[in-house]
């Protein structure tokens, strides 16, 4: 269809009378940042929710490598290769840091039974991998050290880091993140932001990112929405919306 | 040893033999509390399909000759794990999956409907009088001085205990060890994530409906044998105890359901020791009573924590 990975267009969510998401098209292009920004409530992620197959979007497309994929259930989507982390942590709190990123493999773990309980050299095989696809994404976040420890044991900034490598080990092409710096330190927002770049320059992939931290928006992204109020207020390249007067107005408020 | 010690003893002996069952039974309650939080309130009536599988099977293979009680123990077993599971997936197919998503109280509505439904759809299918089930396996050891008091335990109440244990151990090793049961933990603590990393999370539910089924099923196979009388209603007690026990040991916890079983079944036997054996009942469910105005998160359970 096109070179977009993500195609939303004219995306409508309507909760019985409050129009939530009101036309909202954006293209995520390979291997970019794109961030949605808007004030409190503007409805950014109702759209990651749409997106990510939580809620059924009522109007307009997504299309996800130009495959139609609106209304499909959400780990229908997740197992196309978009998967997303939440405003809150959302990991196994009572599992280890390691069995958190191997259940996010099972669906690549997929073997039949006879092949587990007899151990067949291709079982044991894909066991191997899913442990080196663990043990690789435990370094990239730099929790290696941790693999034994219960996830609700580490430090907040620490789970953040681990969400992701959970969302990576699934090998996603569009990682969606939910403000992944909200209750971060300055420190830990910047290692934040450097873990994002790489991924896009050393893994391929794009993020979709929703942020309230402006430095972070404004030093990574590629690309920029702009949401308020449900609707889409203006789009393009962070020096672009830094100096468009309607989003100023959002943020700031009339003059 | 003096006469009341080994009275006790013997009791104890017994006790563990009817908790270790109560323990099979309870683990599908806490497992589906576990996962969905709801109570499978037709979960009884599971047990009591096993038993009359156990039951059909026993008879069929001893009217065609089969003489071996290992073979026709092993194939009542299987027979009535294949079709208690099947009834426990269908259970939960046509009655709970349809209205996930509801309020809480319709599936334990549709729970209470779907026991009553399948209690007398074995009351009319075989018949609603007590039906004895073949003695295959007698004797046992003795010990004791029999001038005094001679305990006892049977053949029976040794395959019993080396059943659940076998059962029990291969259920704990799936949980922890394995993909699916690393999986079925995962959906215990965050159903809606676990779908998004790609787990359909309904196969999964599906799943602890038919271990818990299966575990239920041999329970009713042992029970069966043990009693000698099975009917279409001994669903509903075994039911009703097996959740005791489940919230005796903390409702959710797999752990806390075999201890639960193991303590309720003691204490039952222990109350039919000292009073007159119909006390055990009352004792058994004001036990429940006290634990849940004591500690309602049961003995093993966590506090639960507000999902936002």
């Amino acid at each position: 269809m096109s070179e977009n990975l993500l195609d939303v267009s004219g995306l409508m969510m309507r909760f019985g009378g409050l129009l939530a998401v009101d036309n909202v098209s954006l293209q995520v292009k390979p291997r970019q940042i794109h961030s949605i920004i808007g004030p409190n409530g503007a409805g950014k992620t109702t759209v990651f929710n749409c997106i990510s197959g939580f809620y059924k979007p009522t109007g307009g497309e997504v299309h996800y490598r130009g495959k139609p994929i609106q209304g499909m259930s959400s780990n229908h989507i997740s197992l196309q290769g978009l998967v997303r982390t939440f405003q809150h942590v959302r990991l196994f709190a009572n599992m280890t840091v390691i069995e958190n990123l191997l259940v996010a493999q099972h669906r690549h773990l997929n073997t039949n039974y006879f092949a587990g309980l007899v151990k067949t050299p291709s079982y044991r095989r894909r066991q191997r991998e899913a442990m080196d696809r663990a043990e690789h994404w435990l370094r990239q976040v730099n929790l290696l050290e941790f693999a034994n420890r219960e996830a609700g044991n580490l430090s907040y900034g620490q789970q953040r880091r681990l969400e992701i490598a959970r969302c990576m080990v699934t090998e996603p092409g569009l990682l969606m993140l939910d403000e992944p710096a909200a209750g971060l330190n300055p420190k830990e927002t910047s290692e934040l932001d450097q873990l994002i770049v790489r991924l896009r320059d050393e893994q391929d992939i794009s993020v979709l990112l929703i942020e309230h931290d402006m430095g972070l928006v404004m030093g990574i992204s590629d690309h920029i929405t702009v949401i308020n109020q449900g609707a889409p207020l203006a789009n393009g390249t962070p020096e672009q919306i830094r100096e468009n007067p309607e989003v100023i107005k959002a943020y700031l408020g009339e003059s | 040893m003096t006469e009341t010690s080994l009275y006790i003893l013997q009791q104890l002996i017994n006790g563990l033999t009817i908790g270790s069952t109560y323990a099979l039974i309870a683990i599908g309650y806490t497992m589906v509390y576990g996962i969905i939080g709801m109570i499978n309130f037709a979960h009884g009536e599971v047990y009591m399909i096993g038993t009359y599988t156990a039951f059909i099977t026993i008879v069929g293979l001893l009217t065609m000759g089969v003489g071996s009680l290992p073979i026709i123990l092993l194939l009542a077993l299987i027979t009535a794990i294949i079709i208690s599971s099947t009834y426990g997936y269908a259970i939960e197919r046509v009655a709970y999956r349809p209205l996930r998503g509801g309020p809480r109280l319709i599936p334990l509505i549709t729970a209470i409907g779907m026991s009553i439904f399948l209690q007398n759809y074995i009351r009319l299918a075989q018949g609603s009088r007590d039906l004895a089930m073949p003695a295959l396996i007698s004797g046992g050891i003795e010990f004791g001085d029999p001038a005094v008091f001679e305990v006892s335990i049977s053949w029976m109440q040794l395959i019993i205990w080396g059943i659940t244990l076998i059962s029990m151990t291969s259920l704990a090793m799936f949980i922890s060890r394995s993909r699916l049961g690393r999986a079925c933990r995962a959906c215990a603590q965050d159903r809606g994530m676990t779908n998004l990393l790609g787990i359909d999370t309904n196969r999964i539910i599906a799943l602890t409906f038919v271990i818990g089924a299966a575990l239920a099923a041999v329970a009713g196979v042992l029970l069966g044998l043990y009693y000698g009388i099975i009917n279409p209603y001994i669903g509903f007690m075994a039911g009703l105890k097996a959740f005791t026990a489940a919230v005796l040991g903390g409702i959710g916890s797999i752990p806390g359901a075999m201890l639960g079983g193991l303590i309720l079944g003691v204490t039952e036997a222990l109350t039919a020791a000292f009073f007159p054996s119909e006390y055990k009942d009352v004792v058994a469910f004001s036990l429940l009573v006290l634990i849940l105005l004591f500690r309602p998160t049961g003995l093993l359970g966590k506090p639960e924590v507000e999902k936002v």
